[in-house]
């Protein structure tokens, strides 16, 4: 088959996946907040008030894009108009090409052509997605810089300093994956994870890494700037931070690139530590839990059981990050950088010094 | 990659090169070349060099830029209007620039005929092969290069550190 036919519908595949699943967490945050805090939240979008009963996803995830896409887009005088209009498509751009590293199922065969299931089986993968994580900073500070905003550029000052310091540390807890799976191709590290350890546990990857699991989902939740790292956009002090001069679209496209953020630090823990699409005990002749017989699972099932499981599992970190989200406060600016500078990067260091001794004596050993 | 690719992407690299210094803007000439930086990334994923590919982005498109926007919008840097664009300086600058220009492309048609086109091997540009050549044929400039980069770090610690009389600010 064309290799870019396949290049082509897998990519397509997974932007639309990526695009939905953002779309849907923007009604589940409201849902959820919702149900944190005690109140019924996002019930009063209807269609035309005809519908007897209130179709409450569906009506709010037509009723809000119509709502913010038919605002006024405003540009404030003396901004930098270019780069304003530029902004929101830097921030959501990144966000968007970092899940085509990210594996979503096993290899398929289909007449005669072996696919694996990810837009983009890269040799070095996870190197893709730091790159791409080093990319999302330019939307933010340009959005800033652009707006001719005071607040705005405080916002994205603060921004761009929480970003960097979060990729530190991001990065060497996935230096220390890296030497775990011993590659830097993705779909490899979920294939190590199929393994199991001692014949019973799945060889997941936050068996081994408890501390990297802490220190990647922190620092994405950091990434995505959301509560409790919100500071860019506090918006008891700084208005919406960095976006306060964006109006319609243009704001549809940072809260879009907020949420297609929150999917892409889930996929990032699900694939180095939650076994990325494997479902455990199951394998190619099929599901073979521990102490029992072998349940005869094949084929076509098989793999939609994975790409099945890969969801889920997606979805749970998803709904973790907004529940987070909803429950802890918001740092102060000095706690953020103290856990940050002097909480997490020395531990990720020592993280990935005991890794690597831990590899040499394993090999010296064996 | 086919020729038509080649000077497409060379033409853009060229373009966006050309704005980092053209444009009147600091900060539009930072974006510029991190578009230029991007563009050479692409250069070496078409050349098969993936892992290059992704530091470039990491390490220049990445890192450095965002340092660069930083001291550019923390000085407030506006264009100057009355600057002229043909002082002497300038014009110097740009005749050694164009003389060398000319100078290294008539080298390169002298000796490009018949400089040999070096066989790759079949796993050029993978991490491993990069890891060989970097951490087993040139470890001691590798090493001495890290020094270097930690000197670095350890003058700009000390530049940073307040005096000790000093009250905090």
């Amino acid at each position: 088959m064309d290799a870019w036919l396949i290049g082509g519908v897998k990519s397509l595949l997974v932007l639309f996946m990526v695009l939905q699943v953002s779309a849907l967490l923007l009604w589940v945050e409201r849902k959820g907040s919702a149900l944190i805090q005690n109140r019924y939240g996002a019930n009063r979008a209807s269609l035309f008030g005809v519908l007897p009963f209130n179709l409450g996803l569906v009506n709010t995830l037509l009723a809000d894009p119509i709502k913010l896409f038919t605002k006024e887009d405003f540009v404030p005088a003396g901004a930098d108009r270019f780069i304003h209009s530029l902004a929101p498509f830097l921030a959501l751009f990144p966000a968007l090409i970092t899940f085509a590293a990210i594996p979503f199922g096993d290899s398929i065969e289909l007449a005669g052509t072996t696919i694996e299931l990810v837009a983009v089986d890269l040799d070095v993968g996870i190197l893709y997605i730091v790159a791409t994580i080093a990319m999302s900073v330019y939307g933010v500070v340009l959005a800033g810089w652009a707006s001719n905003n005071r607040w705005a550029l405080l916002g994205s000052i603060r921004g761009s300093a929480q970003m960097i310091s979060y990729e530190v540390a991001l990065g060497l807890a996935l230096v220390s994956m890296i030497l775990t799976y011993d590659t830097l191709n993705l779909q490899a590290m979920v294939h190590a994870q199929g393994n199991l350890i001692f014949g019973v546990l799945p060889a997941w990857g936050f068996i081994y890494q408890p501390i990297a699991l802490a220190i990647v989902f922190t620092s994405g939740m950091a990434e995505s700037k959301r509560v409790p790292f919100d500071l860019p956009e506090a918006e008891s002090e700084l208005i919406a931070g960095y976006f306060t001069e964006y109006s319609g679209g243009k704001q549809a496209a940072f809260m879009l690139a907020d949420f297609a953020e929150v999917v892409m630090t889930a996929g990032i823990v699900v694939t180095l530590f939650f076994g990325g699409w494997q479902v455990p005990y199951l394998t190619a002749e099929g599901w073979h839990l521990p102490f029992m017989d072998l349940i005869p699972v094949t084929g076509w099932l098989v793999t939609v059981m994975q790409v099945g499981a890969f969801t889920i599992k997606l979805l749970f970190f998803c709904w973790l990050q907004i529940l987070v989200r909803w429950t802890v406060p918001r740092f102060r600016y000095d706690q953020l950088m103290n856990l940050g500078w002097k909480g997490m990067i020395p531990l990720a260091l020592v993280n990935l010094f005991i890794t690597a001794l831990v590899i040499l004596l394993a090999g010296e050993f064996s | 990659m086919s020729e038509l690719w080649f000077y497409l992407l060379a033409g853009m690299t060229v373009a966006s090169a050309a704005a980092t210094v053209l444009s009147p803007n600091p900060v539009h000439s930072a974006l510029s070349l991190v578009i230029t930086l991007f563009f050479v990334a692409v250069h070496y994923i078409a050349l098969g060099a993936h892992l290059v590919a992704a530091l470039q982005i990491i390490v220049y498109a990445g890192a450095v830029m965002v340092l660069f926007l930083f001291v550019i919008m923390l000085l407030n840097l506006q264009p100057d209007p009355d600057e002229s664009r043909l002082n002497p300086v300038s014009a110097i600058a740009t005749g050694a620039a164009l003389i060398l220009t000319v100078a290294i492309g008539r080298l390169m048609f002298a000796f490009g005929s018949t400089a040999p086109v070096a066989n790759l091997p079949e796993n050029f540009g993978t991490t491993k092969a990069l890891a060989g050549i970097l951490f087993r044929d040139h470890i001691v400039a590798f090493e001495l290069t890290s020094l270097l980069l930690l000197v670095a770090v350890v003058g700009a610690v000390v530049l940073a550190q307040r005096d000790k009389g000093e009250t905090r600010g």
